[in-house]
Parts: C-alpha cells; sequence; structure tokens
C-alpha cells in the first residue's frame, strides 16, 4: 500500500546544506505525511529528513549529491519538492520564482 | 595569533592580548565575564517531575526566541529562525527525555544530549559547520538558565564582554546603544555572532588565548588591530584614545557621506557605482547608496573545485546581481582569466602571462567556454539592466567577433524559445592601443578604463611588484593624459566612460580622476563611502 519514491539530487548553493537551507528543507519535507529519508550516499546511512538536527549534522557540502526516499501518502510529491527546492538552490539566488520560464 | 601577556616592568601590571579582529572598531569599559554565572539547579522529587521541567524549559526557551526573532530581521532572524527549529526537534531532546525517565536530572540530561551534537560540529572540517558549534551551545545554555532560574543576562551598559566564545542570542539581548564590545578567548569570525557584530558596528576581537581570570576593572578593546589591553592606566590607554577617537572620526565622516549622492565640492554630480567580485558580496550593500555595479568580475565562477561553471550556475549568479539592482546598471566583465588570475583547465602555462593569452583573448581562443557564458549573460539580461564588456581589447577586431558571437547565441536561443535580451557590449580600456586611440573602437557601446591594467602597461611596472611599486602611479602624467583623452572621445562622441580600477576608491587619486574629465566611478564597497567623501571634497 506504500509506494516507495526515491531520486537523486546535487547541491550547488554555495555552502551547501548550511542553517537556512536546512531550515527550509526540513519545514517543506514535514508538510508531507510520508516518512521522508535522505543520505549522502546509495547505501545510507539514511536519516530523517525532517529532522533539523539530524539534517544539520550530515554537513553536506557544495557538491554534495543527496540521496532521498519516501514512503506513504504523498511521498513521490515529497520527493519531487525536496528535489525541486535544491535544484532551485534552496530559493537563495533571488526572491520568487526561480524557474526558467519558456517563451 | 593568541598570546601570553607582554609583561613590561611597571608599577602596573600592564597587560596586553593580541587576537584577530572580527568587527572593527574601539570600544573602552568594564570587563564582563560571560562564562562565571553557573546557574543553579534544584533537583525534582520523581523522573516526571523532572520531565516536566525540562519541556517547560525547553518551551520557555523556544518563546523567548520567537520574542527576539520578532524584532530581528536579515541575518539575526535566520539564525533566530535555525535555532526555534533545532529546539522544537525530537532528536534533541528525545534523548534528553530518555534520560530523564531513567532517573538522570533534566540539566544534566540535557547538557549530555547537546554535548554529543556539539562535539559533531567542533571536529568539522568545514569552517562554517565548526562555527555552528556556537549555536548549539547558546541553545544549550538558555534552556539551563531557565532551568536554574538565572537571572537577567543583561550586561551593564558599555561593558566589554570577556568569555571563550559568546552566544548570538545574548549579542542580540545586549543592549548596544551605549558601546561596548566583545573580546573572546577562541571564538571565530565566521560565527553568527561575528557577522551580526560587523553589520551593527560592534567591537570584536577573537582568538586571545587565556587570559587572567581573576581581572574586573577596565579594559580597552582595539578591534581594529585586534588588540584587548587591560587596565584603564595601562601604558598604551592614550594611544588608544587617539586612535580610538581617529576611527570614530573617519566612520562618522564615511557614514555621512554613504547615503548622499556624491557632489563635487563645486557642485557636479558623480556616478558611483560599486564593484563585485561574487554575488554573496551584494548582501552586505544597500542599493540605494550607489548607482550600481560598474564592474561584476566573473572570475569567482571559474576559479572553484569541480571545473568551469556550467551555464545555469552563470545565469543565476548575474540574476542574483541583477535582481539586487533593482533596475540599476549592472555592468558585468566577460571572464578575465590568465595573468595573475589562472585557470584549472582554462588558462594557459606562460612565461609572460601578462602579455599573453589573457582576458578576451583567451575567449576568443575557447569558444567553447566562451558561447556557455554569453548564453548565460543573454537570458540573464531579461532581469534587469544588464551590460557586458570585454576585457583586454587591443584591437576592434576583437570587439567585433567578441560581438557577432553574443549575436549568433542570440538566434540560438530565439530558435530554442528561450527569452533571452541583448545587453549593450561595451569594451575595457586597459591596454594602451585603446587609449591612443580610441576612435578605433568607436562602435563599442561604452568605455570603461581599466586604471590598473593600464597603468601597468603604460608604466611597464607590475602593480605586484614591490619593487617597481612606485612607478606604478595612476597620477603619472602620460597615465592621466590618456584617460582624459579617452573621456574627451567619449563625450564627443556620445559615448559612456567609466573607471573601474583601484584609482576609483582612492581618495588621494579621486581629485585626479575627476579633473581628467571622468565623471563615473567603480569602486569597492569597502571604499564607497570614503570615495564619496573624497568626491565631496574636490573642485573641478
Amino acid at each position: 500500500m506504500s509506494a516507495t519514491a526515491s531520486a537523486k539530487v546535487e547541491i550547488t548553493h554555495a555552502v551547501g546544506l548550511h542553517a537556512r537551507p536546512s531550515v527550509k528543507f526540513t519545514k517543506l519535507a514535514k508538510t508531507f505525511p510520508a516518512s521522508v529519508e535522505m543520505a549522502l550516499a546509495e547505501a545510507g546511512p539514511w536519516i530523517d529528513a525532517k529532522s533539523i538536527v539530524k539534517v544539520m549534522a550530515a554537513k553536506a557540502p557544495k557538491g554534495t549529491t543527496l540521496y532521498l526516499r519516501a514512503s506513504g501518502d504523498g511521498g513521490a510529491e515529497a520527493v519531487d519538492a525536496l528535489v525541486a527546492l535544491v535544484t532551485r538552490d534552496f530559493d537563495e539566488v533571488g526572491e520568487g520564482e526561480a524557474h526558467v520560464r519558456s517563451a | 595569533m593568541s598570546g601570553a601577556p607582554d609583561r613590561v616592568p611597571h608599577a602596573k601590571p600592564a597587560l596586553t592580548f593580541s587576537g584577530t579582529a572580527a568587527s572593527p572598531g574601539y570600544a573602552e569599559g568594564p570587563v564582563r565575564r560571560l562564562d562565571t554565572k553557573a546557574s543553579h539547579y534544584e533537583r525534582k522529587a520523581s523522573p516526571a517531575e523532572e520531565a516536566e521541567a525540562l519541556k517547560a524549559a525547553i518551551e520557555t526557551s523556544a518563546e523567548r526566541l520567537a520574542v527576539l526573532a520578532s524584532r530581528s530581521a536579515g541575518e539575526a532572524a535566520d539564525m533566530l529562525e535555525f535555532q526555534m527549529a533545532m529546539l522544537a526537534d525530537d532528536s534533541l531532546f528525545g534523548p534528553a527525555l530518555d534520560a530523564v525517565a531513567n532517573g538522570t536530572a533534566a540539566d544534566e540530561a540535557w547538557s549530555a544530549a547537546l554535548r554529543a551534537e556539539i562535539s559533531g560540529y567542533e571536529t568539522a572540517d568545514d569552517e562554517y559547520f565548526r562555527a555552528r558549534a556556537a549555536d548549539l551551545k547558546d541553545i544549550r545554555q538558555q534552556v539551563l538558565d531557565v532551568l536554574g532560574s538565572a537571572g537577567s543576562r543583561d550586561a551593564p551598559a558599555g561593558a566589554i564582554l570577556v568569555g571563550d566564545d559568546i552566544a548570538p542570542t545574548r549579542f542580540l539581548a545586549t543592549d548596544w546603544s551605549h558601546g561596548g564590545g566583545i573580546a573572546l578567548t577562541s571564538g571565530s569570525s565566521a560565527s553568527h555572532v561575528a557577522m551580526l557584530a560587523r553589520s551593527r558596528g560592534v567591537p570584536m576581537v577573537v582568538g586571545l588565548g587565556p587570559l587572567p581570570a581573576d581581572f574586573d576593572g577596565v579594559a580597552l578593546l582595539d578591534a581594529e588591530h585586534g588588540r584587548l589591553l587591560l587596565g584603564a592606566e595601562h601604558e598604551a590607554a592614550e594611544l588608544f584614545r587617539t586612535s580610538a577617537d581617529a576611527f570614530a572620526a573617519g566612520r562618522r565622516k564615511a557614514e555621512a557621506h554613504l547615503h548622499r549622492p556624491a557632489v563635487t565640492a563645486d557642485g557636479t554630480p558623480v556616478t558611483m557605482l560599486v564593484n563585485v567580485a561574487d554575488p554573496e558580496d551584494v548582501d552586505a550593500i544597500d542599493i540605494a547608496t550607489c548607482d550600481g555595479v560598474g564592474l561584476m568580475r566573473t572570475e569567482f565562477l571559474f576559479g572553484k573545485a569541480g571545473g568551469l561553471p556550467d551555464e545555469e550556475t552563470q545565469y543565476r549568479a548575474y540574476r542574483r546581481v541583477l535582481e539586487w539592482a533593482k533596475g540599476k546598471p549592472v555592468t558585468i566583465r566577460t571572464v578575465d582569466a590568465g595573468g595573475d588570475k589562472p585557470v584549472a583547465g582554462f588558462t594557459v602555462e606562460e612565461t609572460n602571462p601578462f602579455l599573453g593569452l589573457r582576458g578576451i583573448r583567451l575567449a576568443l581562443a575557447r569558444h567553447d567556454v566562451f558561447r556557455i557564458q554569453i548564453r548565460a549573460l543573454l537570458r540573464a539580461a531579461v532581469h534587469g539592466n544588464l551590460k557586458v564588456m570585454f576585457p583586454m581589447i587591443a584591437v576592434a577586431d576583437e570587439y567585433q567577433r567578441a560581438k557577432a558571437m553574443f549575436a549568433e547565441e542570440a538566434v540560438r536561443l530565439t530558435e530554442i524559445g528561450i527569452p533571452f535580451a541583448m545587453p549593450p557590449l561595451g569594451i575595457m580600456v586597459e591596454v594602451p592601443s585603446v587609449a591612443v586611440a580610441p576612435e578605433l573602437f568607436s562602435d563599442a557601446a561604452f568605455f570603461s578604463i581599466g586604471s590598473n591594467d593600464l597603468t601597468q602597461y603604460v608604466m611597464a611596472a607590475a602593480r605586484d611588484n614591490a619593487s617597481v611599486a612606485a612607478l606604478n602611479a595612476v597620477t603619472n602624467p602620460a597615465v592621466l593624459r590618456l584617460i582624459a583623452a579617452v573621456a574627451r572621445f567619449g563625450r564627443d562622441n556620445d559615448i559612456a566612460v567609466s573607471l573601474c580600477g583601484d584609482a576609483g576608491g582612492d581618495p588621494g587619486a579621486i581629485p585626479h580622476l575627476l579633473k581628467a574629465g571622468l565623471r563615473d566611478l567603480s569602486v569597492a564597497s569597502a571604499q564607497l563611502a570614503s570615495a564619496k567623501a573624497a568626491v565631496a571634497a574636490a573642485r573641478v
């Protein structure tokens, strides 16, 4: 019944997964009912992506590949949303939308 | 960095300690210890009551943080939000509550849970993460203060706060309006507190090493040179006060000018732009204090580990600065590698790099790299008032070829339906061939004089060689005559001319540049205030 979703994404933010991005990341993860986990290697260790304490303790620098997986309700949406947040550099570039608009 | 006291045989022991200045300024005031007050916790009767006490203390701490956050903005608000998120995380208080259930006192359980997290940060390789240990210690102390019903954390007005390190919330809860400063035996200039201290102008020195534990008199904090003098009768006190007065006068004068438009003493307005080396620089600059960006360097993108930057990374960096500028002009210089700026995988080894394949020469030799930057610039141009300039132009053909590449990439973006805009394309005037014969470049949209390179090429004196430093002078009549000729040519032909070298921010050079006919100067943001002051004092 609980589908599993997974993805990987590279952190391009200048400092890495530091305080402000970690707050945004865990806040977003918490908006989904699914269990969401992240890891710095495909083999784990996997940590709770909703815990700021755990996410910060991972000390992921720029250039790290982040592995994400989620199971339960909204798992696929959670993974998609978190990948999008990392891809948008945690919206730290400028305010508002950071998508490339097509003509 | 750190220091044993320089003991001077004297009636009163005069103690001087040396560290690193983390936020410049001077302060004189009573020493207030940050670490003497051990809060006393009274054990409760049962594990259940211990758990209640801990939960209540965490809740009270979170409420206090929320109050501080409601009064804060920017960096401080982000830091407080981070601390609130940490406090609300059961990964932090869970292990403490488990220990309490097994009979440990609430304060010990909380300290132990935090100790494990703190040591994880203290051993981090990365300075940024290492500095977060201070945030965790802050969180620990806030809860312990509530548990122990510790009194007010306020220090007397104008106090020098002395300790191993200072908690960010302690900094925010302190009233700095009557002066005061921070002297730390360890600490880091990368900490949240150091950033806050710089933005509020609170003097701060870190890395002072062990200080006498029994000292409780007046201290003199020199956070311009990174020193702490203990004792108001210190033999260097007079010199300290003279330096402090000079520093305060300089800051007041500069601050007064920073928020005014730059106008000479005889009423001629001057456009003052800033130089930007990294998109993160702009966070510390108020766009209202300048007329835009006269030079945004792009080498920062190319010097990083992980190879040459892709289009998306460049696009985001350019867009960030354009959006920050809120419609004011931003002049981005295409990659100026080579010379004293080698880039792995891009520049070539040369015996005489300043006269070799650098600037536009290298970009034109490496179409693969240059085209990526051109596309990123074309796309970013949609988001603000972008101008693009080419470095090290020596002959008109280089400008024509670079311009043609912009046109080609614009066609490609049109074909694949990606929005873009064509920015005005100008050139740096730094090779003497351009300064001598500017009429050969009259189809460039604008000129920007690179005074560093122009001076070193005209004088044949490298700017990084101390033995010929005296020759490398922008105020040499030959250099000034070239600058004046370019300015005159621009005026006569409606081509904007600005200057973006170090000379633009040099108060000694500014009157000469204005007399040479320049009315647009781009300077390092740290020199903006003093450059405006120099303009205000000049007559043209």
